[in-house]
């Protein structure tokens, strides 16, 4: 995927771009915002990721604003220092589709940098996942594996359709909590790792492979080890 | 957030800021007319006088007016019916009537005079025919002789078809004399009223400077740096009192912020302190006696983890202190709590049940309540988070919400430790830990937040023996918008 890195503290830009490039995707780097519109605004990205706060007079919201008035669509995630709720709230109304605070950990930007292209590309309305055996219908809200039924508490369902429809990614504990559960906060408990286990009792207990993975210092992945 | 504006602002200019030159300020009047003091003693002096005129006016209007007015009509009185006594019987009839008329005339005031077209007398109590009295003009004013006195008088001519004059007239000196005192004492009043006027000015200039400074040494000397001062009450309870008020509320206020600042940044520097400098020697010791990657590798990890813990801590207070400046005042909206309650029941039961704790929740049908939504959940996840986390397998949180008149009444009881009831006023401070703690993680900011929401919504944060255990009670008073705006209009917003 190419994506574009709009930061211009080079320690932190430097540390992204490596990063995003060991996980396989083209970074295009700008280290100011009069640079980042240019790029934004003349090359096709499949996602950016830009700083608030820039030099050179264009910050984060202004390139942003300017990309959404000439009808760019490109996933926008912000990354900012400004983190008061207020801050987070002015940049997803600019037409941000996800909000960073620093300091952060690489694997929760990889993680949603990911979930925002599988969400930029728009799959349609489908009404039926499918991950290796596993199979939810959308519509009757059943889930079978390997034609096995499987009864879920609503929440369950949830997680489980999040965590379906990044199917190969990795979702990390504040996605779950942010997309299953719309809580803003953080738990000092590990109220995540607690329902992924119930759910686990219920999906891959029963059967020889496991689905859902836990990726170490990350989060979590449902993948299909079969090919 | 210098910076916001700018950000805000689309059609601000793309290239870097111009620094533009100070305005130049107009050009510069005398000090003393910017004086506020001053234009309103100018304002009073002016009212004051503009009042004194009229005054005087209307007392010259409702005096010597109403006499000249009713002389003028008696005497066009008495000539309609003279005209009328010589159309009815001619000359003699005239001259008979001018001769009772000043037979019955008590005052000694009328003036009655015919003459011929040659000026020769007929009749009447003059000698001649005022040489002043134009023959053109109806109405005079002229001096006269009767009788060997000197006199003023208002007359009226008439001229009749057959070439005869009359004139007819009253003495007016007595109302001259009066109207002529009368004059000179309004003069002498407005000379009173210039005075007055002016001390008025004075005595207003005054009372406006000492009601200014109360307020304006105050002021000084909190700008000064003694945060102590307060604009003095007089207990009068007028205008100037609410002001004072008013800006002793700000004063309060701004204090009570500055105390916060203080408070954090000493929390800052005690107790993040602690684990930025274990972090630091952790990676120190690693940098001097790492004996293989993998110990590099450990150390670098726990360091990241304990780098962690330190943001979230930052976090946490700076969340604290953003509530506590009633920043988030702007998201209030009505919604229902029972709901807000059920997801959080949810979220923690997986963990309840995990640790062999039941979770109850009690809670009426419906709790219509206007605040800041992710707030409030924030508060009640805190507070569970907490009372699960001391409680021992098998025992009980009970989460009940009620409505209690204006209020409602959120309480998370648990069965564990508790608090001791001397700690229980401090455990709602800042980095406060418990006895119980000591082994748990977490840094102690749990119950600040979740007081400074409840101060954030009016409300308050009590914690209570729950015998064993504690009782965390969140009372909310219930504002009018919760029950005047429905909680579908929340959605839209």
């Amino acid at each position: 995927m190419r994506i574009l890195v709009v930061e211009d503290d080079k320690d932190v830009a430097g540390f992204v771009v490596k990063g995003l490039r060991e996980s396989g995707h083209v970074v295009e780097h700008a280290d100011n915002g009069r640079d980042g519109l240019f790029l934004a605004a003349s090359e096709p990205f499949d996602a950016i990721i830009l700083d608030r706060m820039l030099p050179g007079g264009i910050d984060g919201l202004r390139i942003l604003e300017t990309l959404r008035s000439q009808r760019n669509t490109v996933p926008v995630l912000f990354l900012s220092a400004l983190g008061q709720v207020d801050d987070r709230v002015l940049g997803l109304k600019a037409g941000g589709d996800d909000y960073l605070t620093k300091p952060f950990a690489f694997a929760e930007l990889l993680a949603r940098v990911e979930a925002l292209t599988r969400r930029g590309k728009g799959e349609g309305p489908a009404t039926k996942l499918t991950v290796g055996d596993l199979e939810m219908d959308l519509l009757s809200r059943g889930v079978r594996r390997a034609g096995q039924k499987i009864d879920l508490q609503p929440r369950e369902f949830l997680l489980l359709e999040y965590l379906m429809r990044h199917a190969g990614q990795v979702v990390t504990r504040t996605m779950l909590l942010e997309g299953v559960w719309d809580y803003h906060f953080d738990p000092q408990t590990n109220v995540i790792d607690v329902h992924v286990s119930r759910l686990r009792q219920k999906v891959d207990k029963p059967f020889p492979t496991p689905l859902i993975h836990t990726v170490r210092n990350a989060g979590y992945m449902l993948r299909s080890d079969a090919p | 957030m210098g910076g916001r504006a700018a950000e805000l602002d689309p059609a601000g200019p793309l290239p870097l800021a111009h620094v533009s030159p100070p305005p130049a300020r107009g050009p510069a009047h005398p000090r003393f007319l910017h004086s506020a003091a001053l234009r309103f003693a100018a304002i009073y002096a002016l009212l004051f006088g503009i009042s004194a005129l009229a005054l005087a006016f209307f007392l010259w209007w409702e005096t010597a007016g109403v006499l000249d007015r009713e002389t003028d009509q008696t005497i066009t009185a008495d000539v309609q019916s003279l005209i009328e006594r010589w159309n009815q019987g001619g000359v003699p009839a005239l001259i008979l009537t001018i001769d009772n008329r000043l037979a019955e005339n008590v005052d000694d005031n009328a003036i009655y005079l015919l003459v011929d077209p040659a000026l020769e007398r007929i009749a009447g109590n003059l000698a001649a025919w005022p040489a002043s009295v134009p023959l053109d003009r109806t109405w005079s004013e002229l001096p006269i002789e009767r009788a060997g006195i000197r006199s003023l008088a208002r007359v009226r001519r008439y001229t009749f078809p057959d070439g005869l004059h009359l004139l007819v007239g009253r003495d007016v000196e007595v109302r001259a004399e009066l109207r002529d005192l009368l004059t000179g004492a309004l003069l002498w009043a407005l000379l009173v009223v210039v005075i007055l006027g002016l001390a008025g000015a004075i005595i207003v200039r005054g009372l406006f400077r000492r009601a200014l400074a109360n307020v304006s040494t105050t002021a000084a000397a909190i700008s000064a740096g003694d945060l102590s001062q307060r604009v003095r009450i007089t207990g009068r309870g007028d205008e100037f009192d609410r002001l004072s008020e008013t800006i002793n509320e700000m004063l309060e206020r701004i204090s009570r912020l500055m105390d916060g600042v203080r408070q954090v940044s000493n929390a800052i520097a005690h107790d993040l302190r602690t684990p930025i400098t274990r972090a630091r020697a952790r990676l120190e010791d690693a940098a001097l006696h790492a004996k293989s990657e993998a110990d590099l590798q450990a150390a670098i990890e726990r360091a990241i983890a304990d780098l962690d813990g330190i943001v979230a801590v930052f976090q946490a207070l700076l969340r604290i202190a953003e509530i506590e400046a009633g920043a988030r005042r702007s998201a209030f909206a009505p919604f229902d709590a029972v709901p807000l309650l059920a997801d959080l029941v949810d979220l923690y039961s997986a963990v309840a049940e995990e640790k062999g704790i039941s979770l109850l929740l009690e809670s009426p049908d419906q709790l219509p309540f206007f605040g800041d939504r992710e707030l409030i959940q924030q508060a009640i996840a805190n507070l569970l988070d907490n009372a699960l986390k001391f409680s021992p397998p098998g025992g009980m949180v009970r989460l009940s919400a009620e409505n209690a008149g204006r209020m409602i009444v959120i309480s998370v009881a648990d069965r564990g430790p508790g608090i001791p009831a001397d700690d229980r006023g401090r455990a709602m401070e800042r980095f406060y830990r418990g006895e119980a703690a000591r082994n748990t993680p977490g840094a102690g900011l749990g119950l600040a937040l979740v007081q400074a929401i409840a101060q954030l919504h009016a409300g308050s944060l009590s914690l209570t023996d729950n015998m064993p255990g504690l009782k965390a009670m969140l009372r909310l008073p219930v504002t009018v918008e919760a029950v005047h705006r429905p909680p579908a209009a929340a959605a839209d917003a």
